[in-house]
């Protein structure tokens, strides 16, 4: 039985033994040279089990009496989440290393972190649940202050943990009250008592309870004020990592809860998810439009995404979970190639955060631009880019589950947010002359600037295949 | 040839890609380059694209040339041309040689401005030929991001405002558009542009929001494709952004946005909005017809008093969208082929326009009426090409002007006798500020100091004035070489609208008018 249980968390397994091991080795040998090589060595693991995760089957293994679900929509969720913790560590190890910041920690908080990310999105029952969860944040809260001579950096990891722990509070009261009202804390026993239309009070309470304890998490308006801070005072590989993979991981299993133990309620939380959407859309609208700092404006842009990723969620079906996956993966390879553009500001060796420093910087590197240029709007939703495929899927979803509203919201909203995209456009093209930033040419951020740019227009021949991956994914959550 | 269509479309970004990749340095050698390949690459789409024109049969009323392939989500990839669309893809190939050569002077950054050129005429080409919502929608969206660059980089003095205006007030517009879409798709399952031709969309009334629809669905998604196209198009009260634009974007792409990009608006209007919500279509015809009557009049009388030529230009091209939307609007076989006449004969002149304040532009640097006078004087060449296509624009007889404008308001005088009545008076305003425009740059004294020296114009812009001269005159002399081709396609589409009105028990307004 124990045999089964542990080849189902096999990859989680070897993951967190991985860590552990090399935390030793780590402590007991000459420590500060093990960084580089354990970002590498990290990051490659974490590719190959994405490569394997992926190659492995299309089954339905339940571990550990259903605290553990291993189906097609935690493997499409944990590969994405992989590929992006692999790709944002190799992104950040010259950034890190050239500051001083390459502790051998790093690499390994986030390995730990990313565990707790693949047990989230695998949870099967509130408990392990909470376990992924606070696994994964704890590394957060950490990885967030590792500037340690930095105020800010502190301060971001700081009052991330106290948001955090405070959102970790809603979330356990609110598996507490499900617990007490559904007698149970898996999620096939409350699937069973959440039934449609005889949704208890105390039930209710718990499931609002959850949803803001997770929308935390997703960085949903109105639980997304550390967002900006926390992105802005991290080191910018780490913002990079917030940015991607624990997004991926909190929607994974946001989807998780609501259908897996509340889809026979959807009525009951969809309008719920939907307000959480169309505040985040509005708001990480507007507010982005005085940002000067490209990673608060980053942080604003990712509420403003999460909004349309919830979109998918309120939608309440499988085409909309689909949707948000669709949304999520190409999200994710979005913000991979635009914080590799982010790492690329440099003047004078230090780091550049103001979008006023991009003033002509088409002049000086077009490739380069023309790269950020079509992630920006990408991330702007104008066609022909696949940033624009995602939000027409979100918005099929919404519109199929009869919010037509919620859809034509969505669109505003993005006009809105179009402005500030065009923004940092309109520095690096039609600005004028002035500071230069320096001719970083870091091969690695290259690659990952090209590559991801390149996705955004290849991508809408047939995207990869990963509409297909998606849907049979979503059908597994779903039934 | 099967798939001549995507052949067409992608040969510019073909070239376009191989500036960007193959194409270094910012010398003198990799300039000229750069504007050889674009004038070569826009040269072969052309004459690749007169093999459509010459295949294409006028008699099938369908889509021709079609090509099909899956796509996402059930969309798909699917070109395809019939008598409306088929002389605005020709339209499209034939100005943007014109435009390449238009931008001989560019001397920044040339590369990226060709580049940004030939995307922009595959973006534009796909429009024409998409037959697919999501694919149309593609096409019809992508074209503002070379647009806002090509205004954003290349512009005037004021051009980051005028950038954004454009990019903003086009996308706001268009957004509305694409849940209309989602509702279509969700509704006939399908995103075929020609099955949903045949589509029935309800048309059952109901409230929202305390107000009462009439026409239910149809008319919602009649006014989500409206505010995409009147945008474009533009009609007014939203065509504001069509001046700033004009004025801060480099010749050229007042070319292109006056002779093709204006197009799409009316375009759309024939491709969706009437054969698809018929119904909706119906019940907002007042609403549009008086839109486009005050449209010809208040553009013409603010055209009047404008200080800036191209600003000028500007008002008086949307004075002329106004006749077009009032010729689409009637619904009648003359309306909408006098609204397809006007839209591609507008393409000539306005694009001509244009390029004749380019060429004073490029010698004095300035816009402004004032700063001119008796160029005549100097410039005689330039002074007969400009009266020529001043008449054009008055709608004198004998130029496709007055084809299109005489077309357009017989075929409003039969649905609306005073929409008709009042945009005929536009007429005389349009011959009001185009001929003191003239008279004011062209005849007079040549006091102004700088002027002295102007030279006429160069064996390069002749070249370029020359087909669009004859263009002008073989329209307006003889029209049939239009309206044989478009004919019999929007024979069918006024019998189709007729049929759906009459099925939906509603039957169109039109006036007894006494013989």
């Amino acid at each position: 039985m124990i045999q089964a249980d542990l080849n189902v968390i096999l990859p989680e397994l070897i993951l967190a033994v991985y860590a552990m091991i090399a935390l030793l080795l780590a402590v007991y040998s000459t420590k500060d040279k093990m960084g580089p090589l354990l970002v590498w060595s990290t990051a490659g693991l974490m590719a190959l089990l994405a490569l394997w995760i992926a190659g492995s089957g299309s089954g339905n293994n339940v571990a550990f009496g259903g605290m553990f679900v291993d189906d097609g929509f935690s493997r499409f969720a944990k590969v994405t989440i992989l590929l992006s913790a692999a790709a944002v560590l190799v992104m950040g190890q010259d950034y890190m290393a050239r500051r001083g910041m390459l502790q051998f920690e790093y690499p390994l908080l986030v390995s730990l972190s990313v565990v707790g990310m693949m047990m989230m999105v695998s949870a099967g029952d509130l408990m392990s649940l909470y376990m992924g969860l606070e696994l994964q944040s704890l590394a957060l809260y950490v990885v967030a202050s590792m500037r340690r001579d930095s105020v800010k950096s502190t301060e971001a990891g700081l009052k991330y943990f106290v948001l955090g722990a405070l959102s970790s509070g809603l979330l356990l009261y609110g598996a507490s009250l499900v617990y007490g009202f559904a007698g149970t804390t898996k999620f096939e026993g409350i699937i069973q008592v959440a039934q449609h239309g005889e949704v208890s009070v105390g039930l209710l309470f718990g499931i609002v309870f959850l949803i803001s304890g997770m929308a935390f998490k997703v960085s949903a308006v109105p639980f997304h004020m550390w967002t900006p801070d926390v992105y802005e005072g991290a080191p910018t590989p780490v913002t990079a990592f917030f940015a991607t993979a624990p997004k991926m991981a909190a929607m994974g299993l946001f989807a998780r809860v609501m259908h897996d133990a509340f889809g026979n309620a959807v009525s009951d939380w969809s309008q719920i998810i939907a307000l959480l959407s169309v505040a985040s859309m509005f708001l990480g609208a507007v507010a982005a439009i005085g940002q000067t700092n490209i990673k608060r404006l980053m942080a604003y842009s990712s509420i403003a995404h999460m909004g349309f990723a919830l979109m998918g969620l309120a939608a309440g079906t499988v085409f909309g979970v689909q949707a948000m996956l669709i949304y999520m993966a190409i999200y994710v390879t979005m913000n991979v190639g635009t914080f590799a553009f982010i790492l690329m500001m440099e003047k004078d060796g230090k780091p550049v955060t103001d979008i006023a420093s991009l003033n002509l910087y088409s002049r000086r590197e077009p490739g380069k631009a023309l790269a950020m240029l079509v992630l920006l709007f990408s991330l702007s939703g104008v066609p022909p880019m696949l940033g624009f495929f995602g939000k027409f899927y979100v918005l099929r979803a919404a519109y199929d589950a009869g919010l037509a509203w919620l859809a034509i919201a969505g669109v505003v909203a993005s006009v809105i947010g179009a402005f500030y995209y065009l923004r940092i456009v309109y520095y690096m093209y039609f600005g004028e002359e002035g500071d230069e930033l320096d001719r970083n040419s870091s091969p690695v951020l290259w690659g990952f600037l090209m590559a991801s740019a390149a996705v955004m227009v290849l991508g809408i021949i047939n995207m990869f295949g990963v509409e297909g991956a998606a849907a049979a994914a979503a059908a597994t959550l779903v039934n | 040839m099967d798939n001549i269509l995507s052949i067409v479309t992608f040969i510019p970004a073909v070239a376009a890609a191989i500036l960007a990749l193959f194409l270094r340095g910012e010398d003198e050698a990799a300039q000229r380059n750069a504007k050889y390949v674009a004038l070569f690459a826009t040269s072969i789409t052309f004459l690749v694209s007169l093999g459509i024109y010459f295949e294409f049969d006028p008699a099938n009323t369908g889509f021709q040339f079609v090509e099909e392939a899956e796509w996402l989500i059930g969309l798909k990839y699917k070109m395809g041309v019939d008598g409306i669309s088929v002389l605005f893809v020709m339209l499209t190939t034939f100005v943007m040689p014109l435009t390449i050569l238009a931008s001989w002077n560019v001397t920044s950054r040339v590369k990226e401005y060709m580049i940004a050129f030939l995307l922009l005429e595959t973006l534009m080409l796909g429009v024409f030929m998409a037959l697919d919502l999501v694919l149309f929608y593609l096409f019809f969206e992508a074209g503002l991001i070379p647009m806002f660059l090509i205004i954003g980089i290349w512009g005037g003095a004021n051009r980051i405002y005028a950038s954004f205006k454009f990019f903003l007030y086009t996308f706001l517009g268009s957004v509305l558009m694409l849940v209309a879409m989602v509702a279509m798709f969700a509704d006939a399952g399908t995103t075929d542009i020609e099955t949903l031709m045949t589509h029935t969309f309800a048309s059952n009334s109901f409230d929202v929001l305390g107000i009462h629809v009439v026409g239910g669905m149809q008319t919602l998604m009649f006014l989500a494709f409206f505010a995409s196209f009147a945008v474009k198009m533009p009609m007014w009260p939203v065509h504001t952004w069509l001046p700033d634009a004009h004025v801060q974007a480099p010749t050229a792409g007042s070319v292109v946005l006056a002779a093709i990009l204006l197009k799409m608006g009316g375009y759309g209007f024939l491709r969706f909005s009437l054969p698809m919500f018929p119904v909706g279509s119906e019940v907002m015809t007042d609403l549009v017809l008086w839109m486009s009557a005050i449209a010809i009049v208040y553009t013409s009388l603010v055209a009047l008093v404008q200080e800036d030529m191209k600003k000028l230009i500007a008002y008086s091209s949307v004075a002329h969208m106004g006749f077009v939307t009032m010729g689409i609007f009637s619904a009648n076989q003359q309306g909408i082929d006098g609204a397809i006449f006007q839209m591609l004969s507008h393409g000539f002149i306005s694009a001509a326009l244009f390029l004749i304040v380019g060429v004073i532009y490029d010698r004095m640097h300035t816009r402004d009426i004032s700063a001119y006078g008796g160029l005549v004087i100097r410039m005689p060449a330039y002074a007969l090409v400009f009266m020529f296509f001043t008449m054009g624009n008055v709608g004198l007889p004998g130029t496709s002007g007055f084809v299109g404008e005489f077309l357009t308001l017989m075929g409003a005088f039969q649905k609306n006798t005073w929409v008709a009545a009042i945009a005929t008076t536009g007429v005389i305003f349009s011959a009001c500020y185009a001929l003191w425009l003239y008279r004011r740059v062209v005849f007079g004294d040549m006091i102004k100091a700088g002027l002295k020296t102007i030279t006429d114009m160069s064996m390069r812009e002749r070249v370029i004035f020359a087909p669009l001269v004859v263009m002008t005159i073989l329209l307006g002399v003889y029209p049939a070489v239009v309206t044989d081709i478009i004919g019999p396609s929007t024979e069918a589409l006024v019998a189709n609208f007729n049929q759906s009105l009459a099925a939906a028990d509603l039957t169109p307004a039109t006036q007894t008018v006494s013989h």
